[in-house]
């Protein structure tokens, strides 16, 4: 008796497993089949769920609706500039933070915490003054350099500084190697797990970042990707959710598939910010 | 010619003999400032990007002025504070904020909780619906703002033809001001949850094992384990959540500009939206500044709640 019940309750609980697993991943599966339907399949009701011939033409037209060449370059310089940048100046602060005792360190790491507390979004007009000042709107420049320095990836860097055993450092110091290179020779490859994490989720934030660049931008040339999808939706005379979703597809399949590859490191990656 | 350096510490106490001899030697004084350097290019972007921007703003909330204009500016005092206050449009946007902020802050996170207490388990199944759970936290909200604006069309939509195979009236989603809020909070939960869940996972396998044991040989029912130990020893990770769910949902844009646009009749208009709306479009600098210092005012209470309260929990440990 006892082992049918807990045969019956595996089999609901393996039924509702698989009903979470659907809610949020056959909405992609959607986009996927709704990206290869023709237009008048789309509006079909109720809708097939199989397209009936595959149309790869969607993610022809999607890609020359706009210079996609030109976002897809804009969006890794972006993501790209923003991550060497927030490396070169995250590296020094956290070695700084970590190593050494000096005046004004907790003033100077409080504040480095306060940043990590508030929100672009809620500063977003004054920046765009501030850029306006320099003549940099509408450049590539107004997309990186606010995010220069992370307060994230200097607490992290910090963290992981503070636990190379100071043995390492002293031998280091006898060999009379200076301050600069023990820090991008000894401490740099040490701290490399904590480096891929935060790589990661840097680039992915950035990349997909929209409201930045919106606010930011106003020409093709300098836009990024998550744009240039947006913009599908503008197009004239009802929405053609197959080339919408095609065009979404070219945004969202290379994170998902990278995802599904890596996916501990970059679950790891988001929720270390946590800690 | 390289000199071996001390460690810092004691170069500290070193310095404090040369010192006295006035003129410290030119290596020491480098040692000393060394740290400042290498702090200083992050406090430079800290100051340019974000300390600067939130004095600059709370002057600019003080003017009329306008994006296209920028040396036309005219001092109005509170004026621009009052004015909103005056403004039902505004009035109306912040309600919509703290709606649609309790109701995504409270249910994402009691959803996530009780996902998380299901899928904390070992075994593989559990590993590849947290997968699937946390998939659309790393998708751009562009992408999901546009997939979930295609399942709630309201005539071919893919929700609505699910609702009608099992029976029930269509709903019509984004389109009517009674429902655009709910659909709104619908997608930011669907987003939002699967990042909870693993930072609850997270908390959970924290908790020494040894307490769960004390407790099994106790005899403690489920329940009383649940609320006795589970959720106490939680409190620090429920808050973090709790914060940070706050402060993001208060920033909500990217589905509102692509789904709703405020819409209908303003019913979906939230803070930054508000801002992005007056600023960018009206360019009425006042009132989007003014704004801003009032969206700024709540996450800064926040974070200051925040820091006080991990503060207390450091020293209690």
């Amino acid at each position: 008796m006892m082992q049918v019940g807990r045969t019956a309750w595996k089999t609901v609980e393996w039924v509702l497993l698989a009903a979470v697993g659907l809610v949020f991943l056959f909405p992609f599966l959607w986009m996927f089949l709704t990206a290869f339907k023709t237009m008048p399949e789309v509006y079909q009701f109720p809708p097939t769920w199989w397209p009936e011939s595959w149309q790869f033409e969607n993610f022809r037209i999607a890609w020359s609706s706009g210079p996609f060449v030109t976002y897809v370059m804009n969006s890794i310089l972006v993501a790209g500039g923003i991550l060497i940048l927030q490396f070169l100046i995250a590296v020094p602060a956290a070695y700084a933070f970590a190593r050494y005792r000096f005046p004004g360190r907790n003033l100077l790491f409080g504040l480095s915490l306060i940043a990590l507390m508030i929100p672009s979004q809620v500063i977003f007009l004054p920046v765009y003054v501030e850029m306006s000042h320099w003549g940099l709107v509408n450049t590539l420049w107004s997309l990186i350099l606010p995010f220069g320095a992370s307060a994230f990836g200097i607490f992290l860097l910090r963290q992981s500084f503070m636990q190379v055993p100071d043995e390492v450092i002293e031998a280091a110091r006898l060999d009379s190697a200076s301050e600069w290179k023990i820090m991008w020779t000894i401490m740099v490859p040490m701290a490399k797990p904590v480096l891929v994490t935060f790589g990661l989720f840097s680039f992915i934030y950035h990349w997909n970042d929209y409201f930045w660049p919106l606010i930011m931008t106003n020409s093709d040339s300098v836009r990024t990707l998550p744009i240039g999808i947006s913009m599908l939706k503008a197009a004239e005379g009802g929405k053609q959710w197959n080339v919408i979703m095609a065009g979404n597809l070219i945004l969202v399949l290379p994170i998902l598939v990278v995802f599904f590859i890596a996916q501990r490191h970059i679950i790891s990656a988001f929720v270390y910010q946590s800690k | 010619m390289r000199k071996a350096v001390a460690a810092p510490e004691l170069a500290g106490t070193s310095n404090q003999v040369t010192q006295k001899l006035e003129g410290v030697p030119a290596v020491d004084r480098m040692e000393r400032l060394r740290p400042y350097l290498y702090v200083a290019p992050a406090m430079l972007f800290f100051t340019l990007f974000f300390f600067f921007p939130i004095a600059y703003v709370i002057y600019l909330s003080f003017f009329d002025w306008s994006l296209l204009n920028l040396e036309e500016m005219e001092w109005v005092g509170l004026g621009n504070f009052t004015a909103l206050m005056m403004e039902e449009d505004f009035l109306q946007v912040l309600g919509n904020t703290l709606v649609y902020t309790a109701v995504t802050v409270g249910l994402g996170i009691f959803l996530s909780f009780m996902l998380a207490l299901w899928l904390n388990r070992k075994a593989k199944v559990y590993g590849i619906v947290q997968a699937a759970v946390f998939s659309p936290h790393i998708v751009s909200l562009v992408s999901i703002a546009m997939l979930w604006m295609w399942l709630m069309d309201p005539q071919y939509g893919l929700l609505n033809a699910i609702l009608e195979m099992v029976g029930l009236p269509g709903y019509t989603w984004l389109s009517d001001t009674k429902s655009a809020m709910i659909s709104l909070i619908l997608v930011s939960i669907w987003k939002g949850v699967g990042y909870n869940t693993l930072v609850f996972i997270a908390g959970m396998q924290s908790i020494p094992k040894d307490i769960y044991e004390a407790a099994e040989l106790d005899h403690s029912p489920w329940w009383r384990t649940l609320t006795r130990i589970t959720v106490p020893m939680l409190s620090p990770t429920i808050f973090f959540l709790l914060v940070i769910n706050t402060v993001s949902s208060f920033q909500v844009f990217d589905t509102i500009y692509i789904m709703t646009q405020g819409g209908p009749v303003n019913s979906t208009n939230m803070l930054v939206f508000y801002i992005y709306e007056q600023g960018m479009d009206f360019y009425n600098g006042g009132a989007a500044s003014a704004a801003s210092v009032i969206l700024l005012a709540m996450v800064g209470l926040l974070t200051w709640l925040h820091f006080r309260l991990m503060e207390k929990r450091v020293h209690y440990r």
